[in-house]
């Protein structure tokens, strides 16, 4: 996998190119390029961990001030300025409690399940492009990576639903393979539909697709129907409020959770937030068109008469594509809170209901018309 | 050696000794959990061998399909069907067990030869990489088009037969047997409560 990225970047396509300079720079200072690259290989994986863990701080913060919004209170205020240490603070919380597990539970299974849930979803980060070229890795499978590494999930949440010892521990583990199961169906038959327009499973590939005419060619206006579908079914993968069946308080105490305390507990919901955000990033990347700007950066520096190529123009672009990047990201993740602390639970019946004989059908239709209007319009549909 | 290299061996040690006590554990361990878990992690070492081959495409189809599918309806499985009861001593376990150790060792030794005299070393068509996805594409659409619906075919088929065999209430007579089927076991009626008594009793908006 590694391999591949390097050879990918080996290319070196226009644009920022982290990598490359790095290694120049350590070659320059009397390194071989072996030891160079073996310096560089951490340097990205332990940015996008520590990116991810701050996005889920992030994204903890908002969810309670949200919530507190929309319920009309104030929310945490006293942990930093709009209490923006709270989130830090619930995490050491944490981590000082005591790791309890029970009595009459499988205790290598009950510490292995959390452990095969958060480490898919972390692994997924792999794919998720900033920049051109500020990805861990240029996997060619790209998006494919992601709905196979997803599909180690429920393996995980069943593990630690069984060896709870627990009957609603049990079932929300069942639940929750269950619900994973059956929306990934429709999850990748709409990524499937954008694939055949950009003509590749890689990310970067996704993106580059997009950012002919600024804001009027993301996917989102040729796919409108794949991106509700993948909006719906990301929700359900992860778990979030019309669909967090697994959870239900009212019915199975803390579903697959409940004997969990103390890190273990904690790997569970730094696991489901660090998917929130990996979900809302893929949404952006697939149908937001990626780190691209809704006005295209080439036209804003044709106007300013400057050369694309000068690296001072090349850093702006890519922290511009950064920042887009996140930004489309969190009005997704705003949008998935709202959902939250607005939409009631849908029953379990409704939930398969909604999967199989609604969003399946849905889908399938959609990715035929796709192929029909790739067919019938190549230029606007990728042909 | 270069670093690639080393790296590249150890990864290949590494998931190859999962693999083998993986699959081991698979057979060997009495509970029958753990052997469904320990398959998971077989499958997810295979496909890392994949990975080391070059073949992400099909490394990610074997954690889509056998990871992500297989191995989960099997764990859904055990756990619907996980009745916690010993099972009753089989007569001559000792000799059964003696002889399908015999059997597999007679299989080990048989494979065993067939790697040691093959000459591996074919010059095949050169590896295609990232080019594999279109190349399988291409390939699933053409000469292998009647295999691949014969086993969706097959697929079918079998997910028609667990429907018929799981839900035998959709139909009047049992399908093996040709009994009039027992629905009321298998599901209930179900008897509005609310709606029975409010017919008895004078609803609220009928009172003066």
């Amino acid at each position: 996998m590694l391999s591949t990225g390097l050879l990918g970047a080996a290319v070196a396509p226009p644009g920022l190119d982290l990598q490359s300079s790095f290694i120049d720079l350590a070659q320059a200072l009397g390194l071989t390029p072996g030891a160079a690259r073996l310096l560089w290989l951490p340097l990205p994986m332990v940015l996008v961990l520590v990116g991810a863990v701050v996005g889920v701080l992030v994204s903890v913060w908002l969810e309670r001030k949200i919530s507190a919004a929309v319920q009309q209170r104030i929310g945490p205020e006293y942990a930093g300025a709009l209490g923006v240490l709270q989130p830090l603070a619930d995490g050491l919380k944490l981590v000082f409690k005591e790791d309890i597990i029970p009595a009459r539970a499988d205790g290598v299974l009950f510490s292995l399940g959390p452990v095969l849930v958060v480490v898919p979803v972390i692994l997924s980060w792999l794919v998720v492009p900033f920049g051109q070229n500020l990805l861990i890795s240029n996997v060619g499978v790209g998006i494919f990576l992601w709905i196979a590494l997803s599909s180690i999930q429920p393996i995980g949440l069943l593990m630690s639903g069984y060896s709870s010892n627990n009957k609603y521990s049990l079932l929300g583990g069942l639940r929750a393979a269950a619900q994973s199961i059956s929306y990934e169906i429709p999850l990748a038959l709409a990524v499937l539909a954008v694939v055949m327009m950009s003509n590749s499973l890689s990310t970067v590939d996704i993106v580059a697709q997009q950012t002919g005419a600024g804001i009027l060619s993301w996917n989102i206006w040729r796919q409108p129907v794949g991106f509700v579908i993948f909006w719906i079914c990301a929700l359900a993968e992860c778990e979030r409020l019309p669909f967090d069946l697994p959870e239900a308080e009212e019915e199975l105490v803390a579903g697959y959770q409940t004997e969990y305390s103390g890190m273990k507990f904690a790997l569970f919901y730094l696991g489901s937030y660090i998917n929130l955000v990996l979900s809302a990033l893929l949404v952006s990347v697939l149908y937001l068109g990626g780190w691209s700007f809704p006005v295209p950066v080439e036209w804003i520096t044709g106007w300013l008469g400057v050369s694309p190529d000068s690296s001072l123009v090349q850093v702006i672009t890519g922290s511009v594509g950064i920042v887009s990047t996140i930004l489309k990201a969190y009005l997704l993740v705003f949008f998935a809170i709202l959902l939250r602390w607005t939409t009631p639970r849908v029953r379990i019946d409704q939930l398969l209901d909604l999967g199989w004989k609604f969003l399946l059908p849905i889908a399938l239709v959609n990715l035929l018309v796709t192929a029909g209007l790739k067919l019938a319009f190549p230029v606007a549909f990728g042909g | 050696m270069s670093i690639a290299s080393s790296t590249q061996q150890i990864c290949f040690l590494v998931l190859s000794a999962t693999t083998v006590v993986g699959s081991l554990g698979v057979v060997l361990l009495p509970n029958i959990v753990y052997s469904a878990f320990l398959l998971g992690g077989v499958f997810l070492s295979v496909a890392g061998l994949y990975l080391l081959l070059n073949a992400s495409f099909v490394a990610a189809a074997q954690i889509l399909v056998y990871v992500g599918a297989v191995n989960v309806l099997i764990l859904f499985a055990i756990m619907l069907v996980n009745k916690q009861e010993t099972l009753a001593a089989i007569p001559g376990l000792l000799v059964r067990r003696l002889l399908s150790g015999a059997v597999c060792v007679g299989l080990f030794a048989l494979l065993l030869r067939v790697a040691l005299t093959t000459t591996w070393a074919l010059p095949g068509p050169p590896p295609v990489g990232e080019e594999a996805t279109i190349r399988i594409g291409e390939h699933l659409f053409t000469d292998y088009l009647l295999p691949f619906e014969l086993a969706s075919v097959l697929l079918l088929m079998a997910m028609i037969g667990a429907i018929v065999l799981a839900r035998r209430d959709v139909f009047s007579t049992d399908v093996i047997t040709g009994e009039p089927a027992d629905q009321g076991l298998i599901e209930k009626d179900r008897t509005p409560l609310l709606i029975e008594k409010s017919a008895n009793e004078p609803t609220l908006l009928s009172k003066p």
